[in-house]
């Protein structure tokens, strides 16, 4: 283990409250102790290992002040947004917030702010479940180094209509970030929050995330990450999403960067009538691997989940998706759907699904299913039976594969400013 | 300027001929109808036209404006000036018919130039008003969940829209109820002119009555057998098309 990532952590601005300090030396203790993940693990099937030894990276180092300017420039997002961080190797560069937050109670701040300010209530969410994925030493580590990131807390009955985005930016070599969110809507609350992942240059990096949700009865939590690290990052995020009695989250990746991306992502369906909606849109291309592990827990009655993961994949670049549906014996009623979509656009990409299913209740709906395909020919000939050259053909109809998950946003110039990264991030294909 | 079919000859790849020695001339600003049975080869032909890899043309050519099209990709044949209205319009998920159509104008133009939005839109929607489709069907993914009606007026709204010299159409109005016919037709009937030469594929008169065509001809086992004025579209309605084949075998054993 490279010690310096562990002095790095005790640089967390602020005082820190004990409970998280004693967390932090345990969870170093814990990542020391533990083995590095193995393929003959299940959660680890089918995954590429090597790319994962933390040993090759340093805790990032902050940015000068020009570079700094330059990418809260470039930090834009969605328009109208109600406020964007945008921290920079895990560094808080800039924060614009409209003032109609704080009136409203709601408490939205730099992680370390919080774990100062309101650390009881931190304490009361952060982290609490326990990895269920395969990714106990990742998560440790997360946990020994986290220091940037957001605290959102919504406050009962309170309505955030425009969405509140985090950039998270990545810049030098071997720097390693640790970047975390965490939101908390109170009963009846609802907010739709956006965190953006983006690198400078395309060296060689590591990110290693955690963002956790906690969805109030009655309340409505949306959430968006953008995945676009360099091509040569290794990434690693991890997602609890907490739904409980008649709230409704809707979870949304659009994975485009990284040389290796990991992500896990567990929804607990945890109050009667909970309902949840976990997509995923990637684009793989050249080497990239693109690891998927989810899922859906039905832990009460009457509880909902719907799941899309698809996939393009171009050039050798692999995916996983591997996604269990657990239907607890109380959760009786459980409507829970799965379904994954690949489409390969080379013969070198390699798609791999693991569909799971472990049902102890009873009326219970359930479906999961995944299909592997190319571009159809007919959709083809129809395109370029408008002029449109086969190029340019399939690019759209891979557009409108991966759209079909962004459709399911119900927040309009949000999914267009997605819709635009999936554009370009397709261009030269 | 015409689109010339020549002694067209083609079969399904690696399989059976279906268009045999077929011969037909379209002269720009003319509407020409086909009629044809089931199976006659109809379809096929309009495929073939336009490219389709299923077919391959094993003698004749195609003559657009005097330009062999044969070699051409179907996009290049699109952007020569040629329009194909699919008898099944095919779906494309996630693609908006906003966004289909504005790929398929910019790949009209040269490098680097952009379509203006405004005027686009302009476009479209004054097309669309036209045709009586409703403003929703902008945002909707390509003739997905369109009702088979909504998918013919959408085949015509890209017509109007690409505005090609040489347009065929493949059956545009089956499916369509009296009323959409009507809309459908004045939708044709509006882009008539000496700039584009039509052909017009119907199983039924009644089309023809809306769109009145030049010249018909009968298609029967991959071969124009017969050409008349519109009136033959009424003798085929009243008689059907055996009498046509007993000529063709009388004149075969002549
Ligand atoms: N791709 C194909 N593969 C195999 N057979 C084909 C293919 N395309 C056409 N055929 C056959 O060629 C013949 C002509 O078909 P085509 O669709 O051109 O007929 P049509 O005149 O358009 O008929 P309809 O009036 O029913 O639309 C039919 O027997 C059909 O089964
Ligand atoms: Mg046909």
């Amino acid at each position: 283990m490279s010690d310096s990532l562990l002095l790095e952590a005790a640089a967390i601005p602020g005082t820190l409250p004990e409970w998280f300090r004693n967390a932090q030396s345990q969870a170093a203790a814990r990542f020391d102790s533990l083995p590095m993940p193995s393929r003959r693990d299940e959660f680890w099937r089918f995954s590429n290992l090597k790319a994962l030894d933390p040993q090759d990276f340093t805790p990032a180092r902050p940015v000068a002040d020009e570079v700094a300017q330059e990418l809260v420039a470039q930090s834009a997002g969605v328009a109208a947004a109600a406020g964007t961080f945008v921290f920079a190797n895990d560094h808080l560069i800039s924060r614009t917030n409209s003032s109609a937050l704080a009136a409203q109670g709601v408490l939205w701040m730099p992680i370390s702010e919080a774990l100062e300010n309101h650390a009881g209530l931190v304490e009361k969410y952060f982290m609490r479940s326990e990895p269920a994925l395969g990714s106990s030493k990742h998560l440790a580590l997360h946990l020994a180094s986290v220091r940037a990131g957001t605290f959102l807390y919504v406050p009962k009955g309170v309505h955030i209509e425009a969405p509140l985005q985090t950039f998270h930016w990545l810049a030098g070599s071997g720097q390693a970030v640790f970047p975390h969110t965490l939101i908390v809507a109170e009963e009846c609350s609802s907010v739709t929050v956006v965190d953006w992942f983006k690198s400078t240059g395309d060296a060689r990096n590591m990110a290693c995330g955690v963002n956790d949700l906690h969805v109030g009865p009655n309340a409505k939590v949306h959430y968006i990450s953008v995945q676009d690290w360099s091509r040569q990052t290794v990434s690693l995020n991890s997602n609890v999403t907490e739904v409980a009695q008649g709230a409704s989250a809707l979870h949304l990746g659009l994975h485009l960067g990284g040389v290796f991306s990991r992500s896990e992502s567990v929804s607990r369906l945890n109050g009667a009538g909970a309902r949840c909606e976990m997509l995923a849109a990637t684009v793989a291309d050249h080497a990239q691997e693109f690891d998927q592990r989810t899922l859906q827990e039905h832990v009460s009655p009457d509880t909902y989940s719907d799941l899309l993961y698809k996939n393009a994949l171009y050039d050798q670049s692999k995916t996983i998706v591997s996604g269990l549906i657990r239907v607890e014996p109380e959760a009786h009623r459980t409507d829970a759907y799965q379904k994954v979509r690949n489409l390969i656009l080379s013969p070198d990409a390699e798609a791999n699904s693991l569909p799971g299913l472990e049902i102890l209740a009873d009326q219970v709906k359930c479906s999961h299913g995944a299909t592997t395909g190319e571009i159809d020919a007919e959709e083809l000939f129809y395109m370029q039976a408008r002029g449109i050259s086969a190029r340019d053909a399939y690019r759209l109809i891979t557009y409108g594969f991966l759209n079909e998950v962004l459709e399911r946003l119900p927040e309009a110039t949000l999914r267009e400013t997605l819709q635009s990264a999936l554009r370009n991030r397709l261009q030269g294909h | 300027m015409s689109l010339v079919i020549h002694n067209l000859h083609a079969r399904v790849v690696g399989g059976q001929e279906i268009l045999r020695g077929l011969n037909l001339e379209i002269q720009k600003g003319r509407v020409h109808a086909i009629m044809g049975p089931n199976g006659s080869g109809k379809s096929t032909l309009s495929k073939v036209i336009s490219g389709h890899p299923d077919y391959e043309v094993t003698a004749g050519e195609v003559l657009l404006d005097g330009v062999n099209i044969l070699g051409l990709e179907p996009d290049a044949r699109a952007r020569a000036g040629l329009f194909l209205a699919f008898q099944y319009p095919v779906e494309i998920p996630g693609v908006s018919n906003a966004n289909f159509i504005r790929a398929a104008l910019q790949a009209r133009l040269g490098e680097g130039e952009e379509l203006d939005a405004v005027d686009y839109y302009g476009d479209l929607y004054k097309e669309m008003d036209k045709l009586e489709i409703p403003r929703a069907f902008t945002a909707r993914s390509v003739n997905e969940g369109f009702s088979g009606g909504e998918k013919k007026r959408n085949e015509v709204l890209q017509m109007a829209m690409l505005k090609p010299s040489y347009a065929i159409l493949d059956e545009t109005d089956s499916g369509l109820d009296i009323d959409a016919l009507k809309i459908v037709a004045a939708g044709v009937n509006a882009q008539r002119g000496p700039g584009i030469g039509m052909l017009v594929i119907t199983h039924y008169q009644r089309l023809l009555d809306y769109i009145t065509p030049d010249v018909v001809h009968v298609l029967v086992g991959g071969r124009i057998v017969h050409t008349a004025g519109p009136e033959l579209a009424y003798e085929l309605e009243a008689k059907g098309y055996d009498w046509i084949r007993e000529e063709l075998a009388e004149s075969a054993s002549a």
